[in-house]
């Protein structure tokens, strides 16, 4: 020990400094960031001279104007349909492709094509995804469904795929050594072990369909982006604020629906407990509600 | 009659030309506790392995007999592999409980080589099996923790669910592999007292692999002496004497 520390003073070397490949990488990063910024003109004037036609739009959106208000709820209804069918969809068929891919437990010629189908779902944009289907099965909101349903399969797929892939093998040992189906052993060893992420993974997956499912919209897909849309082509900038906020309002709920089917699933917490925290206020419960 | 292990000519490599087990001849008949001792990485645990096919022997025989029937579990595949290994518990070293079940359904877990999927996803478990598992938990001295998630419990905890989820499948066979490595002393000799006490209510062989020489010689009928991957000592605990335990484990200097 001595004589190493000894050796390390004689060299001078700092212990914790980056290499000098590292450093190099950053500055090569750094210069990057100035040709690109440089390349598209993006400049302070130029960031200036847009205020005033930010102003200008702000004003226009404020007061936002709810007088079309069923044209925005029969948006954002279909836009919330579109969600909650294509995260159901979405979730149930990528538990099976997802176990499918798993590397651990599935031999290769069914994990390879399990694989490339999420990879597939995955390399797309749900909006192109979405372009894709309207020319395939026409406007509306089917389009969109089955458009986030493939984002779905690749995010949920992928991840439940690395989850299965991480469970100890030693509880699937136990399991088999009982002379358990092989379908039983999914059940009792491997899906215990999964569960909480899978919850975790769908409920995050609702989140993100909601967000989407007003956007397919604008491509044709069904839902409120298409009414969205059309509001800004017509320069309805007070009818854009409405919807707009009206859009902001329901994911929140949908961010809190999410937050309570991962109490509900995870922490064992019935609906009773949720709605006894909030009937007795306390200091306790104060800023955190369901999360 | 409790069944009968045979064991001829087990040989399991898992890099060609490295043997693990080089020629293992076995028979252990009769109820009792067998243990085998011997250095880490001396094929113990594959040997167990191999019997209940969690490893696959590369060649040789692991005959179970049981009255009539006999069965070449080196041989069997699929369905009939599946229905061997319901015949044979196994303990673990780590307990390999599912953690996130609860000390119920880890119980109940041992009766899947007899219950179809949809039923077993439905939690449907026959009556039969629900009370046997309640009389082996209380057997075990857990009743109170029947719904306690297995995470929630100790070590000596888990390797009682561990040992009534094998006697759960009613097995002609229990092999537990190093059950008591990883507690304290005092449990261990718990662990053993309990493990030798059922198997012997169940009137069937166990086969323990071991580290702990004198916990070898107080629970165990035989002991079998492993050393490179051959057996080099079969006897009583009484016939064991140091000069064997020099030629299981080598050197000396460990022996005061």
């Amino acid at each position: 020990m001595v004589n190493l520390s000894q050796s390390l003073i004689a060299k001078r070397c700092k212990p914790f400094s980056l290499s000098r490949k590292a450093k190099f990488g950053f500055w090569l990063l750094l210069a990057y960031v100035v040709y690109a910024g440089a390349q598209l003109d993006f400049s302070y004037a130029r960031f200036i001279s847009g205020l005033d036609n930010a102003s200008a739009f702000f004003d226009r959106m404020f007061p936002p104007n709810f007088e079309r208000s069923r044209i925005l709820i029969k948006g954002m209804v279909e836009s919330l349909q579109i969600a909650v069918l294509a995260s159901l969809l979405g979730i149930s068929l990528s538990l099976p492709i997802g176990l499918l891919g798993a590397r651990n437990l599935m031999p290769g010629w069914a994990t390879w094509p399990a694989r490339s189908l999420i990879a597939l779902c995955r390399a797309l944009h749900p909006v192109i995804v979405a372009i894709l289907f309207v020319k395939a099965v026409g406007f509306g909101a089917l389009a969109g469904i089955l458009a986030l349903t493939v984002a779905s399969i690749g995010f949920i797929g992928k991840l439940f795929t690395e989850a299965i892939e991480e469970i100890s093998i030693k509880q699937v040992e136990a399991v088999r050594s009982t002379g358990a189906s092989f379908a039983n052993v999914i059940l009792f060893s491997v899906l215990p072990q999964v569960f909480a992420r899978f919850v975790g993974f769908s409920t995050y997956q609702f989140d993100s369909n909601l967000r989407n499912s007003t956007m397919v919209g604008i491509v044709g897909a069904g839902g409120i982006g298409g009414t969205l849309f059309s509001a800004f082509q017509r320069f309805d900038y007070d009818f854009v604020a409405a919807i707009l906020l009206t859009i902001i309002a329901v994911i929140m709920l949908g961010e809190l629906f999410a937050g309570f089917i991962r109490s509900v699933f995870l922490d064992n917490i019935g609906l009773s407990d949720l709605l006894r925290k909030r009937n007795k206020p306390t200091s306790l419960s104060e800023g955190k509600d369901i999360a | 009659m409790p069944a009968q292990l045979s064991i001829q000519d087990l040989t399991k490599s898992y890099r060609a030309g490295i043997p693990v087990l080089k020629g293992i001849n076995l028979e252990i008949a009769g109820e009792g506790v067998t243990a085998i001792i011997g250095p880490s990485g001396t094929g113990k645990s594959t040997l167990l392995r191999c019997i209940n096919r969690l490893v696959e022997p590369t060649s040789g025989r692991v005959m179970l007999i049981n009255g009539e029937t006999s069965l070449d579990l080196a041989k069997l595949k699929g369905r009939a592999l599946r229905r061997a290994r319901r015949q044979v518990g196994m303990v673990f070293q780590e307990y390999n409980l599912v953690e996130r079940l609860t000390v119920m359904e880890n119980l109940l877990t041992g009766r899947l080589g007899y219950t179809p999927a949809w039923k077993a996803w439905l939690r449907w478990f026959e009556v039969s099996d629900i009370d046997r598992a309640y009389e082996l938990i209380a057997k075990v001295g857990l009743s109170e923790l029947v719904n306690q998630r297995a995470d929630a419990l100790s070590g000596g905890q888990r390797q009682r669910v561990g040992i009534a989820r094998a006697l759960m499948q009613k097995p002609e066979l229990l092999l537990a592999d190093e059950p008591t490595s990883s507690l304290d002393p005092k449990t261990s000799v718990e662990i053993m007292e309990l493990l030798t006490e059922l198997a012997q209510a169940e009137r069937i062989p166990v086969v323990i692999n071991m580290h702990d020489v004198e916990l070898a010689k107080r629970f165990a009928l035989r002991i079998i002496g492993m050393s490179g991957g051959d057996i080099v000592f079969d006897g009583t605990g009484d016939q064991l004497t140091p000069d064997h335990l020099k030629s299981i484990y080598g050197g000396e200097s460990w022996l005061t």
